[in-house]
């Protein structure tokens, strides 16, 4: 079914046909996803769908009013009506007690509401040029002509050249608009700008992927690649990264099953992305989190077998001695199994010794475990001097505490409390 | 009563259940800012849909409905999971769930094309006026009595679980201190939600239904700050709508879901025109000075 031979074919875009189509919905993905990176860090995601949805009437009144179906004609009228929604939806925030959500979410049923009315009143008028209106419901990618692509290719041109010399200006609004403001930027016109270059990446992305869709070619780029950087440079371009190459293999895959829409699998592969970035991406994905909980777990866990030993030596007076295992289990509840493994790491490591007595700290391990009790007594006392708490209601907070605290913190500590000899319980602070 | 009265009777009553239906859970998703969910569980059945038409043949018997309906609950699980799990800001994990199983969906349909029961465009807006073609059932067009008995489903388990909904809905904090499960109510609810954006697909489609989930709760709203007000006006409103977008529609001879959708468009313009007038009229109160 699916060749390397057929793609590789696909990929020369030889034929016109899938020049226009890759051309097209290529052009389109990145446009949107451009400007989607900055619609998703306003967190205005679904702003872009009432957008969407909203275009409709607009489409159908211009074709009412021209009877014709060129992209020139109905581009205008889906302009006007997604920018009446999307002023709607700010005047119902304004002068209503309902909230965003429920304005999003009226207007954008409302304006569909309209749009079929309309469509279907067309359709029943039996117009012959009617019968790609539809097209705009579901996007028809396999219908972009050469003179769509120009369309495309200009409010492309446009997008990323306003976004490129608004760059800074867009980014500041995204992260701190107050901050903006203060500065003196003109925020207002900014968010119309913005606002008015999401309108015209949805009005021209309903041609390839269809009204409901949209969205999608907006949020998920922007969403997947958060998940790969911190930076929105690197953002905008992997984003556009993803849409263009999403954009290549949901037409491939219709091209080679023609009852196959073009639309929908560019978004399916798109959420493909996305989902395996959420999975996969290190640092911020979620097997990566789950890496670090599970290492940090760990570390917690041969802390606390460390200092169970240290704790044992020090009521001693003698750190030489010899420990077995079960008197480790006796300073703490370990779990069995979880103790042999981190006595058997942290020998590994060279913290322990082990002969027949059973095991011992190293040298230092001695410093290791002296640390520990140091952090976790200074932490007692800074909470009883600093914040006059009770002694014995410390220690489960110094706990947590002694995994956490860098050795810059540690030196602060010490600093502020005067290099204390004696902890709140009067046990020694050791050096 | 003559054919054509009969016909329109039995639209405007099947396009008034669905608006009952959706404007009475629609209260209680506006109260919770829940809005968005119904959208993003209405476009999320589509491939629940698809599959219940693929394995059934039709959308009329009940293990089909419940099937689909399941998949509008796995949308709120999988928006929460990647919300939650994997930190995707809100709006934008709704957005990414919800097109991506319409987009399954989508290719869904296409697949099954030639299927006469199921097309793309029905998956947009349904059509009321086939209503009338369906076979009957206790005398009524099976659509409609389906959407009865979910009517009546929504009604009782609404009705049987007032204060737990009431509680869980406007103090969660509180409602969780007297031993409420509001992760639960919250189920029951989407389930409701699920189930009622199914049964009204054929009629109403995927999309418009989001209409009658939001606008008429939306209307009731900004008239009242009473819960039960809400409801009841939240169904009138619903009711009118179906009413007048069926004469709309019938002098248009277009879509009659989107002619009720339209209405209720109006009818919200023209509440906030008069509560804008209103309150311009209204004399002003003198505010009693400090002493």
């Amino acid at each position: 079914m699916l060749s390397l031979q057929e793609l590789l074919h696909f990929l020369s875009l030889s034929e016109p046909n899938i020049r226009y189509v890759v051309f097209g919905t290529v052009m389109v993905g990145i446009a949107s996803a451009v400007i989607g990176n900055f619609t998703f860090l306003r967190k205005r995601a679904l702003v872009g769908d009432a957008i969407a949805h909203a275009v409709l009437p607009g489409i159908c009144l211009a074709f009412l009013l021209q009877g014709s179906r060129t992209l020139w004609v109905l581009l205008p009228g889906a302009f006007l009506s997604g920018w009446l929604a999307l002023l709607s939806i700010d005047w119902i925030n304004r002068n209503s007690r309902l909230k965003p959500d429920a304005a999003i979410g009226l207007v954008l049923s409302v304006f569909f509401g309209a749009g079929v009315l309309l469509l279907t009143y067309i359709q029943q008028t039996g117009d012959g040029s009617q019968s790609g209106l539809k097209h705009f419901l579901f996007g028809q990618a396999a219908a972009i002509l050469p003179g769509d692509l120009w369309v495309f290719g200009i409010t492309g041109l446009l997008l990323c050249g306003l976004v490129a010399l608004f760059f800074k200006e867009f980014t500041l609004l995204s992260f701190d608009p107050d901050f903006a403001q203060a500065v003196g930027l003109p925020v207002k016109r900014l968010e119309l700008l913005l606002s008015t270059l999401t309108v015209l990446a949805v009005v021209t992305g309903i041609q390839t992927v269809g009204v409901v869709l949209m969205a999608a070619l907006l949020i998920t780029p922007a969403a997947a690649a958060r998940f790969w950087t911190d930076r929105i440079g690197a953002m905008v371009f992997l984003g556009a990264a993803f849409a263009a190459v999403a954009s290549v293999l949901g037409s491939f895959v219709s091209y080679q099953q023609p009852n196959m829409p073009t639309g929908p699998w560019i978004i399916v592969v798109l959420s493909g992305f996305a989902f395996f970035s959420m999975v996969f991406a290190p640092g911020r994905g979620g097997l990566a989190r789950l890496w670090d909980k599970a290492r940090h777990a760990w570390k917690m866990q041969e802390e606390n077998v460390l200092k169970a030993i240290y704790h044992s030596g020090e009521s001693l007076g003698d750190f030489k001695a010899g420990m077995r295992a079960e008197a480790v289990q006796g300073q703490r509840a370990f779990r069995p199994f979880q103790l042999q493994l981190s006595l058997w790491t942290l020998q590994r490591r060279g913290l322990l010794e082990r002969d027949p007595s059973g095991y011992r700290l190293s040298g230092e391990g001695l410093r290791e475990g002296a640390r520990l009790a140091r952090i976790h007594r200074l932490w007692e006392l800074y909470l009883t001097e600093y914040l006059r708490l009770a002694p014995d209601h410390v220690h489960d907070d110094a706990e947590a505490m002694e995994h956490l605290i860098t050795p810059e913190l540690e030196a602060q500590l010490e600093a502020a409390l005067g290099y204390p000899k004696r902890d709140p319980h009067d046990r020694d602070i050791p050096r | 009563m003559n054919t054509a009265t009969l016909d329109a009777f039995w639209i405007i009553l099947t396009g008034a259940l669905v608006a009952v239906s959706g404007g009475l859970l629609g209260c209680y998703l506006l109260l919770r800012r829940l809005s968005l969910i119904g959208d993003a569980i209405s476009h999320a059945v589509l491939p629940g849909i698809a599959v219940a038409f693929l394995i059934t043949g039709s959308l009329s018997s009940v293990p089909a409905l419940l099937g689909a309906a399941v998949v509008g609950l796995l949308c709120t699980w999988a928006i929460e999971t990647v919300q939650h799990r994997a930190g995707v800001q809100g709006d934008a994990a709704m957005g990414i769930v919800f097109t991506f199983l319409f987009a399954v969906g989508v290719i869904l349909v296409s697949s099954l094309a030639g299927n006469a029961d199921l097309d793309q465009e029905c998956v947009l807006y349904g059509e009321l006026a086939f209503v009338i073609f369906d076979q009957t059932v206790w005398g009524m067009p099976v659509s409609t009595a389906i959407l009865l008995a979910n009517l009546l489903l929504v009604i009782v388990v609404l009705g049987v679980g007032y204060r737990g909904f009431f509680l869980t809905t406007f103090d969660p904090a509180f409602a969780r201190a007297l031993g409420f499960s509001t992760a639960a109510w919250h189920y029951v609810l989407m389930s409701l939600v699920s189930l009622t954006t199914v049964v009204s697909f054929e009629s109403v489609g995927a999309i418009l239904v989001v209409a009658f989930l939001v606008a008429p709760a939306a209307i009731a709203h900004l008239l009242t700050d009473r819960l039960p007000i809400m409801l009841l006006l939240a169904a009138l409103v619903g009711i009118s709508a179906s009413a007048g977008g069926y004469f709309l529609a019938a002098a248009l001879n277009a879509n009659i879901a989107g002619a009720m959708t339209v209405v209720l468009g109006v009818e919200f313009v023209a509440v906030m025109a008069v509560k804008k007038v209103g309150v311009r009229m209204r004399p002003r109160v003198p505010v009693a000075s400090g002493t």
